[in-house]
């Protein structure tokens, strides 16, 4: 008989009995959904009171352009956004700035000022959508933006619901976006939940992300004990600034990877919502039952997915939906067929919406609440998760806590080792991936090619400098200048900066003036290269 | 043989870079990694104070075309032409021609088995 290991290096038998669960208490561990510690799901109902909200991840080009693909995908019953920026806006540079040449509006959508923002949302009541920003080293400035246009659309602050990502930590791990050092970075994070609590109630300003630390390489044990050690650093950055865990906690979510290995998934999601729950009842002593709920976005993984014949995609996208689905997601996207390819089209993008939408409503995974709960096989699998992450917060206890083991990039070389792991089992032929080392197709690479490809339009760059340059020349440029001193002097000191970010924003200061107006004081991180 | 593995432009993306370095480390070739968000010029005084053989661009943010451009007149500029330029990442089959027309070495898009880019180097070396 063939070894099966999971991801997690998780032995699978080939059968499971009652025996698999001795010694376990199921009212404790497993308990009802919606009642702590949450292993079913924090929905007494699920999916029967309310649908997952489906949530594509767009933004290319001008502001104008996607602006026009939000309607397009709201129109086909997509209801909330998820933002993507370009990468000079990630890295709080100017769209007119050299070290953005070529870069702007090529994986997101280009802001430079409050105008761009604007006009991203035109048309779109910020009282009635429900917006993700997916930014994290420049979150406090571009989430001052998205509360200013909402302010100016006469929303009122209770009826706003965004979600800025704004987890760096998770940058200095994956994905790159870092701009700061990293304590002036977790300022930064610190002073927009802060901000919000305070200023807009129904706001998330926090989305923890193992996603990309998975994405980056790291196993699915690895992703959710790095998430929750995050989220651990984060509470606890916030009580030591003197909030109560009641305050905030409620407001904090998650945003994970999900691919198709159902079991595996299902069972790292419900081995996670139990630790989250305990870690924030028992270590942080929060009352509140909404403060350990682990709220999740389950974004299926672009990594889970093919290169070779592409079209394949779409199967392995249902197989997601599913498991993310049967995970309890309170918000799911997923990638496109096309996502090793391109920017997704607006045919990919409308299949995977399509992709969720029959899964919740033809395929039965909605019916019921945490419908695989009672499995032998599931519920002695979330046992095994959740003795995995403990493991491996352990770990990170060994490289001095998560805050140290970022500084010292000893997370980024256990997840570059995983990676390079993962690519050897695929070379081997040990993790079988379906026409790339199983079942390749003959004509592969012919197939290939019948993915519309995104026409970058080179004129975006000069469209957005010359808007950059008209608001420059018509705003009130001793406001501008003034807004951006008092930012300045008030990042020497320890107040919250967003009152100083507002002022900045709202006086059209440009993002890359008010990254740099912060930079003067707080330097540039610099990378421990390690892998 | 020595090889300076570079991430140039805005994309923090290193998944790819790593793994390829870690393959190459173990077929023998001695592997520099520059880290993230490297411009082009740092890219170039890089590759010419290691001595390297070979500079393996990793972009998958779609500046490629422009961010390979740079690189490679950098190197020529110094007296450097003699550096061969590789360049991986989420290369559009279009623009494989492209970069090889100015001056890239070879590149290796998206789903190229890891072997492939390791008998590259074996066979450079050889």
């Amino acid at each position: 008989m063939r070894d099966v290991r999971l991801h997690a290096d998780i032995p699978v038998k080939p059968v499971y009995g009652p025996e698999d669960l001795a010694g376990r208490d199921p009212a404790r561990d497993i308990g009802q959904p919606g009642e702590y510690p949450f292993t079913r799901g924090i929905h007494r109902h699920m999916y029967r009171d309310r649908l997952w909200t489906m949530r594509q991840y767009i933004g290319f080009g001008t502001p104008a352009e996607t602006n026009a693909r939000f309607k397009y995908l709201m129109a086909h019953g997509q209801d909330a956004l998820n933002v993507a920026f370009d990468l000079p806006t990630q890295l709080g540079l100017d769209s007119d700035d050299p070290r953005a040449d070529g870069e702007v509006g090529r994986v997101g959508m280009a802001i430079d000022t409050l105008a761009d923002m604007e006009e991203a949302f035109a048309g779109i009541p910020l009282d009635r959508v429900s917006v993700s920003l997916t930014i994290n080293g420049m979150a406090a400035p571009i989430t001052a933006m998205y509360y200013a246009v909402a302010e100016k659309q006469g929303a009122a602050p209770e009826r706003v619901v965004t979600t800025p990502q704004n987890d760096i930590l998770k940058e200095f791990v994956a994905r790159g976006t870092w701009i700061y050092p990293v304590d002036p970075s977790l300022r930064l994070v610190g002073d927009l939940i802060e901000f919000s609590a305070m200023r807009y109630p129904r706001s998330n300003p926090v989305s923890v992300c193992g996603y990309h630390i998975r994405e980056a390489g790291c196993t699915t044990a690895q992703e959710m004990a790095y998430g929750l050690a995050i989220a651990a650093a984060y509470i606890d950055m916030m009580v030591k600034r003197g909030m109560a865990v009641d305050d905030f906690a409620p407001r904090v979510s998650f945003n994970f990877t999900c691919w198709g290995k159902i079991f595996e998934e299902t069972a790292k999601f419900r081995a996670g919502r139990r630790l989250y729950a305990r870690m924030v009842r028992e270590r942080f002593g929060a009352t509140n039952p909404k403060s350990c709920m682990f709220r999740s976005l389950i974004g299926g993984g672009g990594s889970a997915f093919t290169v070779q014949e592409p079209e394949n995609n779409i199967v392995r996208g249902a197989y997601i939906a599913l498991a993310a689905a049967l995970s309890g997601a309170q918000t799911m996207a997923l990638p496109t067929y096309d996502e090793a390819y391109t920017i997704p089209s607006a045919k990919a993008q409308l299949i995977a919406l399509r992709t969720m939408q029959i899964c919740a409503e033809e395929s039965g995974a909605a019916d019921t609440a945490d419908p695989l709960a009672g499995s032998y096989y599931v519920e002695a699998l979330t046992n095994q998760m959740e003795e995995k992450i403990l493991e491996e917060l352990a770990a990170v206890e060994r490289m001095g806590g998560i805050v140290e083991a970022v500084k010292t990039g000893a997370l980024q070389a256990e997840v570059a080792r995983q990676a390079y792991l993962f690519e050897q089992k695929l070379v081997s032929g040990e993790i079988p991936k379906v026409g790339v080392n199983t079942h390749v197709g003959e004509r592969a690479a012919e197939a290939d090619r019948e993915v519309e490809l995104y026409a970058f339009d080179p004129s975006v760059a000069a469209t957005q400098v010359a808007k950059l340059a008209k608001i420059r020349g018509e705003r009130d440029e001793r406001a501008a200048q003034a807004a951006l001193r008092r930012l300045t002097d008030e990042a020497r000191g320890t107040a919250n900066l967003m009152p100083a970010i507002m002022e900045a924003v709202k006086a059209y200061a440009t993002l890359g003036e008010i990254c740099q107006a912060m930079k003067t004081v707080f330097g540039e991180h610099k990378e421990p290269v390690k892998w | 043989m020595k090889v300076l593995i570079a991430k140039p432009g805005l994309d923090g993306h290193d998944r790819g870079a790593k793994v390829v370095a870690h393959a190459l480390r173990d077929a023998g070739v001695e592997i520099v990694y520059s880290g993230l968000k490297r411009t082009p010029e740092e890219i170039v005084h890089e590759a010419i104070q290691e001595d390297v053989d070979v500079v393996g661009l990793s972009v998958l943010s779609g500046a490629h075309v422009p961010l390979a451009r740079r690189v490679l007149d950098g190197l020529r500029a110094q007296g450097a032409g003699d550096i061969r330029v590789i360049v991986g990442g989420i290369i559009p089959p279009k623009d494989v021609d492209a970069l090889r027309a100015l001056g890239v070495a070879r590149v290796f898009p998206m789903g190229t088995p890891l072997p492939d880019i390791v008998k590259f180097f074996q066979e450079a070396k050889a």
